[in-house]
């Protein structure tokens, strides 16, 4: 029978979720790490025992932790992030240059087809590779290096390169998305990069439909059709048909169309999820009703998921790496909050259960389904 | 020896519990001879206390000792002699700054 382990990464802290494929009673493990900011945790696809973890702290930087027993155990890996040569500058948030540092790392890939490789996507953007299991790591630096660095800017919560999207169909394709300079793919294997905003439009800067300085909060792609992406903007939530050559609204009758997460159903490429938040400086929903809302349709017609979820007085937040799906039949949804709730739904979206509702606020969720 | 006190986050990481004691060659020993040496007997401390690159101490990083902060101080000048001989141990402390 199959099993659901959810990776939490919190404020304060890993958790880890387990439940059977009923997916009603569930164990709650944690805190690991306590104390630490764990932006977020991933198991190989591969070897789904082997965990990455990135945690991090503002007193002691940055540290990469591994396991090999699914996070019974867990040993510290490399955590030497070292920009490709001469760092360059970016654009603070008043328009002024400044030298690229870094400062934490914000999502780990693992490879589709090697434990030991994994990707790391940082703050200052970039993005990072390991091919022995995270004890050391190398910028692929033409992302940086491609010619538009020096015009990204932060978003409110950082430069951060938030987004990795590995498409086993074309093997050397990585796409990535930046807060906020928007969206690059890469065709070989994360050698040369190019800007994938063309229908991106962004009044919030001085050229809305400019080619990078997009904030793109996610990115979320079903694997039976990687040409088909689907983005969660600052505001905006867009569909691409062409692997991000070019973008269309699909915000349809959303009631706001701010937001961080975005996910596509496991076995219905074309079922979506987002939270609508109400605005970019009130990061909560709308009404004090935390919904999830599901397009069947690709996008543009939405229905509010509201069962199970607080329909009054709720003002979280659910971050961009907060939301996550498994792979049984029906589909289970997920998605943590900042006021430190994990929702389930094992419906489909239908109906919602919250796992726990004490953890500290929630930073990411990942799902693996276990054989 | 040389006595060094962790704050907790990296006690747990480095897996100990208490002080530190650490043999440094250099004599006088230095705030950067201790690093060094913390660092090759406790490598998961790479990169917590100071920078990978610049090897410069973490902002949020302080280095008490004798009721000195000695976190301003050369990394190549001497610690205090109570230090070096062991009687008053090196103090690596988080600053105050929020939980």
């Amino acid at each position: 029978m199959s099993k659901i382990r959810v990776l939490v990464g919190t404020r304060k802290g890993a958790f880890i979720l387990t439940s059977d494929a009923a997916r009603k009673q569930w164990n709650v493990d944690g805190p690991h790490f306590a104390g630490w900011e764990l932006y977020h945790l991933k198991g190989s696809p591969v070897e789904p025992d082997r965990l990455y973890a990135s945690q991090c702290s503002g007193w002691f930087g940055q540290m990469i932790q591994r396991s090999n027993d699914g996070g019974k155990t867990w040993e510290p890996v490399g955590n030497k992030f070292a920009y490709e040569g001469v760092p360059g500058t970016h654009q603070w948030y008043d328009g002024t240059s400044r030298p690229w540092e870094f400062k934490r790392v914000w999502h780990l890939e693992p490879s589709l087809n090697d434990p030991d490789t994994i990707f790391a996507g940082v703050e200052d953007a970039a993005l990072f590779r390991s091919s022995d299991g995270g004890q050391s790591w190398h910028e692929l630096a033409g992302l940086r290096g491609h010619g538009s660095g020096p015009n990204w800017q932060p978003g409110a919560g950082g430069m951060c390169l938030h987004t990795i999207i590995l498409d086993a169909a074309h093997p050397g394709r990585i796409v990535i998305a930046i807060s906020a300079a928007g969206a690059f793919r890469s065709d070989d294997s994360g050698e040369t990069w190019r800007p994938i905003n063309r229908g991106l439009r962004s009044n919030y800067i001085p050229d809305p439909t400019a080619e990078v300085g997009h904030c793109v909060h996610h990115i979320a792609m079903h694997r039976s059709r990687p040409d088909v992406l689907f983005m969660q903007k600052h505001w905006d939530v867009m569909r691409s048909n062409d692997a991000g050559e070019s973008w269309q609204e699909v915000s349809g009758n959303l009631p706001t169309d701010f937001g961080f997460a975005i996910d596509v159903h496991a076995h219905e490429p074309d079922t979506l999820y987002v939270v609508p938040i109400k605005s970019d400086s009130e990061h909560f929903p709308l009404e004090g009703k935390l919904r999830v809302y599901r397009s069947r349709s690709g996008g543009n017609e939405w229905e509010a998921l509201t069962k199970g979820l607080p329909q009054r007085d709720c003002y979280v937040n659910v971050l961009r790496d907060a939301m996550s799906v498994d792979t049984l039949d029906p589909c289970g949804v997920y998605f943590g909050t900042t006021g430190g709730q994990v929702y389930a739904s094992a419906d489909s979206g239908d109906n919602w259960a919250p796992i726990v509702r004490d953890l500290p606020a929630v930073l990411s969720v990942e799902v693996q389904t276990l054989p | 020896m040389i006595r060094v006190v962790l704050p907790s986050h990296l006690r747990t990481l480095a897996g100990v519990r208490g002080e530190i004691k650490l043999e440094v060659k250099d004599k006088p020993p230095t705030q950067r001879a201790i690093l060094d040496a913390l660092e090759t007997d406790y490598p998961m401390l790479l990169g917590t206390i100071r920078d990978h690159v610049t090897q410069q101490r973490r902002p949020f990083i302080r280095f008490f000792a004798c009721e000195q902060d000695l976190s301003h101080e050369s990394p190549d000048a001497p610690v205090p002699e109570a230090v070096a001989s062991g009687s008053e141990p090196f103090c690596i402390v988080g600053a105050i700054a929020g939980g």
